[in-house]
């Protein structure tokens, strides 16, 4: 299965937003040196690996099936860009295959909860890959908009839509600077029982919810990632200090794209 | 003029008991075509199901309503009420293997609610059958034709005019 870039309105915006401009039809963009404060780069993290194996087996502290989720977590996800595989697009078909996200042969309108973006800088020809999905973000635009309250925050942090109460106005993929949701245009069948999805709704990544409240402690693109060898996805609880997405953090910095809008996203990025 | 009460009265009680009838027949006939399988497991010898049967036959959609804003909300996943353990339950293979859809009138929440004439949207979104069921029946390609081919065309208009 192959991924698709949703050029012309993905990332396009997120730079045209800063006044950047760039050819749309190209897969490579190009973001010249002194514009590329959109991705608001942060000092250059070298060749920082994850061991493999770190992923699959953090401390997973499965809450009972009856405890409602709470604040104390909240879940994130740290991309290492210095890791991850121009070439690659294994979290994507993981995503799809997890959710059983159907590519209908129509780009323009075909779910994507993930997508692989690859960014070229014109000054040194290097190319930047990373994934883009929900930032889950703690002050999501999606929520401020949502006129049912249908977009939500989960307490731990996971942004998701609450497809009973969505109406289908497409506001919050108005609002989202990441062009993270998509639309469902037509009658499916055969969901999965863990991903019910339906026409005339919203969606967009859960961070995997269903993993994280059976315990996994991982999502189905970081366990992809990982069992490709990459381990450039790193899933876990940010508001643990012991995680090890915490200590990464701590240690070597992540960058939010498009921090200026003060969203404080839970998907944070190393190699920008 | 009394002959005529009498044979009107007759006729009345003709009538009643024929529509008892009919309502009796109709109830050996909801318990279902003979052929709906049977659940994986009983919750308990006592109750049956997760609740009694009468209560579930009455309120089932109560417990599910309740059980699905608790896991979407709170992310709490308990199976009691929850719909995809009904689905897991219930539905089970025929004879040949094979599991029945929602569309079909042998699937179990389908058998009564065809006869009772309610419509519902669960399974517009929410799987009908367990998950193994899906996935041998996942068809990549899967779209509603006359749908699939209104949106081509609005996308295709759509093009031309911005040209
Ligand atoms: S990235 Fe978009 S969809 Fe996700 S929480 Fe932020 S605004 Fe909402
Ligand atoms: S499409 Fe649904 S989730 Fe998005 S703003 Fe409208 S009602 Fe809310």
């Amino acid at each position: 299965m192959h991924y698709k870039l949703d050029i012309d309105t993905n990332i396009e915006n997120i730079l045209n937003d800063v006044g950047e401009s760039i050819d749309a039809k190209e897969v490579a963009y190009e973001v010249s040196m002194g514009k590329r404060d959109f991705l608001r780069s942060a000092a250059a993290v070298g060749g920082l690996a994850i061991a493999p194996g770190v992923l699959l087996y953090q401390t997973a502290s499965a809450k009972p099936a009856a405890q409602a989720v709470s604040g104390k977590q909240r879940w994130g996800m740290l991309i290492n860009t210095n890791i991850c595989q121009e070439d690659c697009d294994a979290c994507v078909t993981a995503c799809n295959e997890e959710h059983g996200l159907w590519d209908l042969g129509r780009p323009q309108t075909d779910a994507q909860w993930i997508r692989k973006l690859n960014v070229k800088d014109k000054q040194t020809g290097h190319v930047t890959s990373l994934p883009m999905m929900c930032q889950h973000c703690e002050h999501p635009p999606c929520v401020d908009v949502c006129p049912t309250g249908a977009s939500f925050k989960r307490e731990d942090g996971i942004v998701l839509v609450n497809a009973h109460t969505c109406i289908g106005c497409r506001y919050c993929m108005m609002a989202c600077p990441y062009k993270a949701r998509s639309f469902i245009h037509e009658s499916l069948e055969d969901q999965l029982p863990h991903a019910p999805r339906g026409k005339g709704t919203v969606e967009s990544c859960t961070l995997c919810v269903h993993k994280v409240d059976r315990g996994d402690n991982n999502t189905a693109c970081a366990e992809a990632c990982a069992k490709d060898g990459h381990n450039a996805l790193l899933f876990g609880d940010l508001n643990d200090p012991n995680s090890e997405i915490s200590k990464q953090l701590e240690k070597h910095g992540g960058v939010q794209i498009r921090a200026d809008l003060d969203l404080n996203t839970g998907v944070r990025y190393q190699g920008l | 003029m009394r002959e005529l009460l009498v044979k009107y009265l007759s006729y009345l009680l003709l009538v009643i008991t024929l529509t008892f009838c009919a309502i009796g027949i109709s109830i050996v006939f909801a318990d279902g075509p003979a052929d709906i399988p049977a659940p994986k497991q009983k919750y308990n010898e006592e109750t049956l199901c997760v609740e009694p049967v009468e209560v579930m036959r009455k309120q089932h959609f109560e417990f599910v309503l309740e059980h699905r804003d608790k896991t979407v909300i709170d992310g709490i996943r308990t199976k009691k009420h929850s719909l995809n353990e009904c689905i897991n339950c219930h539905i089970t293979a025929n004879a040949q293997g094979e599991f029945a859809r929602y569309s079909d009138e042998t699937h179990f929440c389908a058998s009564c609610h065809q006869f009772a004439a309610v419509n519902i949207d669960c399974f517009q979104c929410h799987a009908d059958r367990p998950e193994e069921a899906i996935r041998k029946a996942m068809n990549p390609n899967q779209t509603v034709d006359h749908e699939s081919q209104k949106i081509n065309n609005y996308l295709e208009l759509s093009h031309s005019e911005s040209q």
